[in-house]
Parts: structure tokens; sequence; C-alpha cells
């Protein structure tokens, strides 16, 4: 028989019990097989009634992210063979609330996210008759970086500021913002500033850095949410010199 | 800003984890930070030391020899070294941070964060030089 | 226009402290607090020391040292209290002792430094 390795599922069905608790499964130890994968045989070899959300299996959608051994992870990028011999754990994000088994609830991040418009602002809306923006490559490389987000939070779960208050706007919603700020196009500086400048915005963050470590797709909003303080404190400093510079 | 988002009528028994008070020791990279905070505690305490000097050398020979004699107090050396490498830290955490608070741009390219963070080291040591040929040169 | 906030100062303030305490606390801790008192070097004396401090720049130097390290404290020390013990809720007293301890100290270091003789 082919090797196996033990997965520990957190389980969490709210009409049965209180707290969430481990269920362990054996499932074959493939050498191409992701975390996912094995879940998926769970559900369709073993136990039909596991929850979990996934949808693209190769890292773009963002919706399979877990906790890994510990760690917030996709587990559509996370091979089995890396943590051979066993056991794994694998539970739900952390710092959201668990809806069931492994499916977290979260409203509280697209909520976020909506707050610091994560789209284009124009004064001119509608869209110049002249057609559609220009933009040089360089001008794209300023904000490449931070709009590779796929919104899959990882960075929310390993961020402790998120953790402890939750009112915090958190990583990815900040590098979002920062990504529509640096974009040549966008002119909503100054609109998400007003939400961001908050203690519970920008001021939040202390730098633990852990979001950069962890992003998939190597969005940095640890630099984001800095550079965004030093722009934010320039501002300050130049609407109390000169307050008739503020439109 | 808007509260956090509440339970939800047809969800009302979602699972909510309360973040011990000792998460910072359950991860190395979050010990490291925890630690890079405290550093501010060390930094505070040789401005008091400064100010003790201070005080001192407004007091005459005889009060500044005996402050450096104080600074003698094996338990103030150990302080002083323990706190020394907390400064330390905060130093080389500081400069290596740097580069992801001010994204330098030449011609078009992000500056990779070495070339951002290298000139920094150069500065320190040429400060920390400057300093100790001061405090050394006598006469 | 949202409620204005001091915190991009105190930011700033953070920030100042940060670059002044790295780059000049680790060579000063090394010599008064171990090469000095262990002998490895030789301290300057008290009319050494005196004329070097009654330097402008010095004192200067110093003051800036002492203030923006003293808030650089208080910032980053006020939010290891808030995250580290979780007591917000002592919010008020956190930051009397911490921007308290920081504005005592920075006036102490400027009577200490204007005072000299
Ligand atoms: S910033 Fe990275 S970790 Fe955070 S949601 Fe976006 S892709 Fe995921
Ligand atoms: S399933 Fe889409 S990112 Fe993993």
């Amino acid at each position: 028989m082919a090797e196996t390795i033990t997965i520990e599922v957190a389980r969490y069905r709210p009409e049965e019990e209180g707290e969430p608790a481990l269920q362990s499964y054996e499932v074959p130890l493939n050498k191409d097989w992701v975390v996912l994968d094995a879940l998926n045989h769970i559900k369709d070899h073993v136990d039909g009634s596991l929850s979990f959300r996934w949808s693209c299996r190769m890292g773009v959608c963002g919706s399979c992210g877990m906790t890994v051994n510990g760690e917030p992870k996709l587990t559509c990028a996370t091979f089995l063979s890396h943590y051979a011999p066993g056991p794994i754990r694998v539970e739900p994000l952390k710092n959201f609330p668990v809806v069931r088994d492994l499916v977290i609830e979260m409203t509280d991040f697209l909520e976020k996210l909506q707050s610091v418009k994560p789209w284009i602002v124009r004064k001119d809306d509608p869209a110049p008759a002249k057609g559609e923006f220009l933009q040089t490559p360089e001008q794209l490389d300023e904000f490449k970086q931070f709009s590779m987000c796929i919104n899959c939070m990882i960075c929310y779960a390993a961020c402790p500021v998120y953790g402890l208050d939750p009112q915090f706007v958190g990583p990815a919603a900040i590098a979002l913002a920062q990504r529509y700020n640096l974009d040549s196009r966008d002119q909503g500086e100054q609109e998400r500033l007003d939400v961001l400048s908050q203690h519970e915005g920008i001021w939040g963050c202390t730098f633990v850095g852990e979001c950069t470590e962890v992003c998939p797709k190597n969005v940095d909003p640890a630099g984001a949410i800095q550079q965004y303080k030093l722009a934010a404190t320039k501002d300050w400093f130049k609407s109390f010199l000169m307050p008739w510079s503020k439109q | 800003m808007k509260p956090p988002v509440a339970y939800r009528q047809y969800h009302p028994k979602w699972h909510r984890t309360r973040v011990s008070t000792f998460w910072w020791s359950r991860k190395w990279s979050y010990l490291k930070f925890m630690l890079r905070e405290l550093s501010s505690v060390f930094v505070a305490f040789y401005v008091v030391i400064l100010l003790l000097q201070l005080h001192a050398l407004r007091g005459g020979p005889d009060a500044y020899q005996g402050f450096q004699d104080w600074l003698r107090n094996p338990l103030l050396v150990i302080l002083n070294g323990i706190s020394f490498l907390f400064v330390l830290f905060h130093a080389v955490t500081w400069f290596n941070l740097t580069p992801k608070a001010m994204a330098v741009r030449l011609r078009g390219k992000r500056l990779p964060d070495v070339l951002v963070a290298a000139p920094n080291y150069v500065a320190w040591l040429a400060v920390s030089a400057l300093v100790v040929f001061l405090l050394t040169r006598q006469g | 226009m949202a409620k204005r906030s001091n915190e991009p100062l105190l930011w700033a303030l953070f920030s100042g402290g940060g670059v002044a305490a790295a780059f000049l606390l680790p060579v000063l801790i090394f010599l008064y607090g171990l090469a000095f008192p262990l002998g490895w070097l030789q301290p300057p004396d008290h009319e050494r020391t005196l004329e070097l401090v009654q330097h402008p720049l010095t004192r200067l130097v110093l003051f800036l040292l002492c203030f923006l390290s003293l808030f650089h404290w208080a910032h980053r020390f006020r939010f290891t209290l808030y995250d580290g013990l979780q007591i917000k809720h002592l919010n008020p007293a956190i930051n009397l002792f911490c921007y308290g301890g920081a504005v005592t100290g920075t006036v102490a270091a400027a009577y200490l430094l204007w005072t000299l003789p």
C-alpha cells in the first residue's frame, strides 16, 4: 500500500458542538498533492460533511486560506510532502469568526476593503470622451506589486494587531488603498486618507511585519502601510504649515 | 469607522477565539517583534543616565567623579551590557526596515532594499567613529 | 474632512527618535556603560567633558537626542502596553505615563543643558 500521512482537521459543527475539535484522517501521501487535494480526498471518499472553501486550485482566487501547522497558508500551494511524515494540522484562518469547520466569516474584511475605495476615483467622472487613460510602464511599475493581492486574508490571519483590535483596517485593504493612490489615473488619495488617517487606519499598525512574510503574492502590505504613514505625515505637516494648500 | 460586524441573525453560533495575552511568545518572529519594541525601554533608560550625567557635570569635578564611580557598579555594568545589546538590535532592525518605508525610485525602478540600507550603515559607522574620537582624544 | 488627529506628529517624533537612537545610542552606551567603567578606554575628565558639552552644537545634538529618544520610547512603549498586555481600557493612564514622562524628561534636558555653566 502507498504511504499515507495523518491530517488533523479542525471540525466545528455549531448544531452539534460548542467548541471546535480536531478529527484525524489518513490520506495518501502523493508527492504532487497539496493540502487542498487531501481535503478534497476526505470530502469525496471519507467524510462528505467536511466544509471548506476553494475554487481555482492554482493560487489566484484567494479562497483556500487556512492555518496549516499554525501558519496561515494557501492550501492549494502547500504541499503535503513538505510536512512528511506528519501529522499535519489544518485549522481555519485565525482572527476570523468560524462559521463551520474550515469556513470563516469574512464580511468584516469585505466591508473594510470597500471603505478604502479600491477602485479608480476620478473627479471628472464619467470617463473623458477622449478615450482611455494612458499609462507608461514606469507608472504601472509604481503600483504593480500592490495590485497582485488576491484578497486571501492570509495577512489578516498573521496580523496580531487585527487579532487584538478588530477595528483595525488591516494589511490588504491598506495595501490596496496604496495601490490606487500610486496609480497615475487615480484622484482619490484624499478621500482614502480621510478613512485611513484614523487611529484604526494606518496608525494602528506597529510594523510587526508578519503580513509581508506570509503573503503568497509578495504584496508587501507592511511596506505599503509604512509608506502610507510617511505620506500622511507629510500631508499633515503641509496642511499644518500651509492650511490654504488644501483644496 | 463602522463598528465591527455584529452577529448576524442566521449565524448565531459563530465560533470566536480570543487572542491570548501571551500571543507574542508563541512564535519566534512575534517574539522578535516584542523584543524590538522593548528596546525602547533601554533607549529611555539611557536618556535617564545622560540626564544624571549632565546633572553631575554641573556639580563640579567631585560630583562628576562620583557619577563615573557610580557607573562602575557591577549591577549597572550588567544592565548597561544588556542595554547595549538592545539598542544594537534597535539600530539594526531600524536600518533594515527603513527601505520598506521609503520606496526610493531611480529612473522609474525601485532601488533594491540593500542599496537603500547601505548608506545608513556607512553613516552609522562614521558617526560612531566620530563620537569615539571626540570622547577619547586627550587634551 | 475627517477629525484631525495628532498621530502624524507623534509618529514623526517616534521616527526621528528612532533614527537618533539608532545612530548615537549604541556607541554612547558602549563607551559610558562598558568601555569606560571597565577601563578599556580612558574617559574624558570633568574639564574636558564640560568643554565638549559647552559647545552649542553638542548642546543642540544632546537636546535633540533626549527629546526625540524620549518620544520614541513613549510611542513604542504605549503600543507595547496596548498589544502585549491588552490593557487598552487603561488608555488615559498609559498616555499620561508615556507622554507625560517624555515631556518631563525633555524639559529636564532643556533646563540642564541651558543652565550649564
Ligand atoms: S496582501 Fe497578500 S496575504 Fe494579504 S490578502 Fe492580499 S494576497 Fe493575501
Ligand atoms: S483555491 Fe484558489 S487560491 Fe487556492
